[in-house]
């Protein structure tokens, strides 16, 4: 460690203003923070001091994260077993599926954190912490199937016009990790929806007799819901599915992780779920369809409702930033997810598009939230009597 | 005079780059998105709008004394809608396949901004000759976006340019797939998007100031 630090200390001159290498700064300051805590203070006018930062916030995300990876890992080997007949250890059901999302994150990580330092030299910024995320939540909302080079692409576009043209980290509109799905959802739909997609080798490989591969969410919307998994292994995760979505117990943990270091807003994770089961009763009551009269409560467990909830929708960035707006925000992208996978067949999953459409309405809700609030302030002044 | 005075080459020459109709006036921006999903039509497309712009310039500005400033929209309405209905009736007449891909959008060159701008910027103003050239001058900076705009997103939607395929067989026997986002609108508005940033990045004083 400390040859490490005198390592660093010897060639800071070369990076700092005047030195040879000074347009690289911001890359050598990166690695040195990221290395070793910074020991800059505040010079002046802070008042208030708090020893989260932005670096603390997103270590905490990817803690928060770890169980849904390791589920994730474990689930690619058990889905694969089950598809081709093959009796893995848990070990080795875990062991093969971390070798399939490997290389879909050193992918993620080294194109998406390339792009940032690039634009941190452009624009002579710091290299933002951000992407440290991002770079984590893009494979664990990908199908296990999608080929590296698309990986690469959709972080490509996601960063660059998804957040670098707004800004950087901070700015952007709208949900990186999303707008990299959604990406490849509408350029590639072939590789990012079907039953087949979900499975490593399924799409090259004959799996065994009556193994489809379909997720739930899939197959009620075929109308094939007799075959589809039981609540308890929805809840569990023992289903096919994005990376690291099926598993709603594994997201439960993160969610809690975020929710007690106040990192993650409860507000928003309850109204998403409150506005699913609104919709869902709502459903039921009409029920014409077979889709219609399933319980609510499914909603929750099937496909990436539970991670767009607590990950996704909870981004401080996207969300909405008063506590008002946040259950409207909340709830709204509840319902629409329900509606958009009741209703639309060709989504059979709805969480992607409402968070994104949310992200764009959330400044609205935020407007008119403090709109309300300042009217009722006025309202109140005046029956005081006091303009 | 000559025929191409330098000042009438600046009007021919200007709408090129820094008063583009599409990327700097942001005018015509729904055709822009509709018509350039592949080259051929939005070569076609371009043309019949160059072809639009510059008689109908021509047509209002040499009538411009006699018009009652009070319907001049109505009589320049008409001199274009005839304009355009000339320009249908030639592509179906010769070019009937790329008539039908454009469908509407033809028709709809009428509510193009684009020539209803330059008719009251210019033609009302102008003589006709300049303002024949800068009919041309500004049909020929919409195309150039057109057809940028086309030839990239035929190039990777489809794989293809004109119709011929481009991209290799083995690229896709290797795993590559066209991007079925080029195909969307969307994708168009980002890459008008894209354009506008590069341009702005070579003419900085184009950059509005803060």
């Amino acid at each position: 460690m400390k040859s490490l630090r005198k390592f660093i200390d010897k060639n800071k001159p070369l990076f700092q203003k005047g030195g040879k290498l000074a347009k690289l700064g911001s890359t050598f300051g990166a690695i040195e923070t990221f290395l070793f805590t910074p020991n800059h203070t505040s010079k002046s006018g802070v008042h208030i001091h708090d020893a989260i930062d932005l670096k603390r916030t997103m270590t905490v995300v990817i803690l928060a994260l770890v169980p849904a990876l390791l589920f994730g890992s474990w689930n690619i080997g058990y889905q694969n077993g089950l598809a081709f007949g093959i009796e893995r250890s848990l070990i080795e059901n875990f062991l093969f599926g971390f070798m399939k999302i490997l290389p879909i994150m050193v992918v993620s990580y080294g194109v998406g954190l390339g792009i940032e330092f690039i634009a941190a030299q452009i624009r002579g910024h710091e290299v933002n912490e951000g992407y440290l995320v991002t770079g984590i939540l893009i494979p664990l909302i990908l199908p296990v199937n999608i080929p590296l080079w698309m990986v690469a692409l959709a972080v490509t576009f996601a960063v660059i016009f998804g957040k670098e043209i707004f800004g950087g980290t901070g700015y952007n509109i709208m949900n990186v990790a999303l707008m990299a799905r959604a990406f490849l959802f509408f350029a590639y739909p072939m590789q990012m929806s079907g039953d087949a997609v979900w499975i490593y080798e399924l799409p090259t490989k004959l799996p065994v007799d009556g193994f489809s591969g379909a997720t739930p969410l899939a197959q009620i919307a075929q109308g094939t819901s007799a075959k589809m998994a039981s609540f308890h292994d929805m809840f569990m995760g023992f289903i096919p599915g994005s990376i690291g979505e099926t598993s709603t117990l594994a997201i439960l943990i993160g969610a809690a992780i975020l929710i007690f270091t106040g990192i993650g807003s409860w507000k928003i994770m309850l109204s998403t779920v409150l506005g699913a089961l609104a919709i869902g009763f709502l459903c039921n009551i009409l029920a014409v369809n077979e889709y219609m009269t399933l319980p609510p409560y499914y909603h929750l467990v099937m496909g990436g409702f539970a991670f767009g909830a607590v990950f996704m929708a909870t981004d401080p960035v996207t969300a909405s930033h008063t506590e008002k707006g946040k259950w409207i925000y909340g709830f709204m992208i509840g319902v629409f997810a329900v509606l958009i996978r009741v209703f639309n067949p060709a989504y059979p999953e709805g969480m992607m598009l409402a968070i994104l459409l949310m992200n764009v309405w959330s400044p609205l809700i935020d407007y008119f939230v403090v709109e309300n609030h300042i009217k009722r302030r006025l309202k109140r002044d005046k029956m005081k009597g006091n303009t | 005079m000559s025929i191409i005075s330098s000042k009438n080459f600046k009007l021919l020459a200007n709408p090129l780059n820094l008063e583009n109709p599409v990327t700097v006036q942001i005018l015509g921006i729904c055709s822009a998105l509709a018509v350039t999903t592949k080259l051929k039509p939005a070569i076609v497309m371009g043309l019949s709008v160059i072809v639009v712009t510059a008689f109908s310039n021509l047509a209002i500005s040499a009538m411009r004394q006699y018009i009652p400033p009070r319907i001049r929209i109505i009589v320049q309405l008409v001199v274009v809608a005839s304009m355009v209905i000339l320009v249908d009736q030639l592509l179906r007449a010769f070019v009937y396949d790329v008539s039908k891909q454009l469908s509407v959008y033809v028709g709809l060159i009428i509510t193009n901004c684009i020539i209803m701008g330059r008719l009251e910027a210019f033609a009302m103003g102008n003589k006709p000759w300049p303002s024949f050239m800068d009919g041309i001058g500004n049909g020929i900076g919409y195309s150039i976006i057109l057809i940028v705009v086309a030839f990239i997103r035929e190039l990777f939607g489809s794989g293809a340019i004109l119709g011929f395929q481009v991209v290799p067989q083995s690229f896709y026997d290797a795993g590559y797939i066209n991007n079925g986002m080029m195909i969307m609108p969307t994708m168009a508005l980002v890459l008008v998007g894209v354009i506008i940033w590069i341009q702005r990045s070579f003419n900085k004083e184009l950059i509005e100031k803060e």
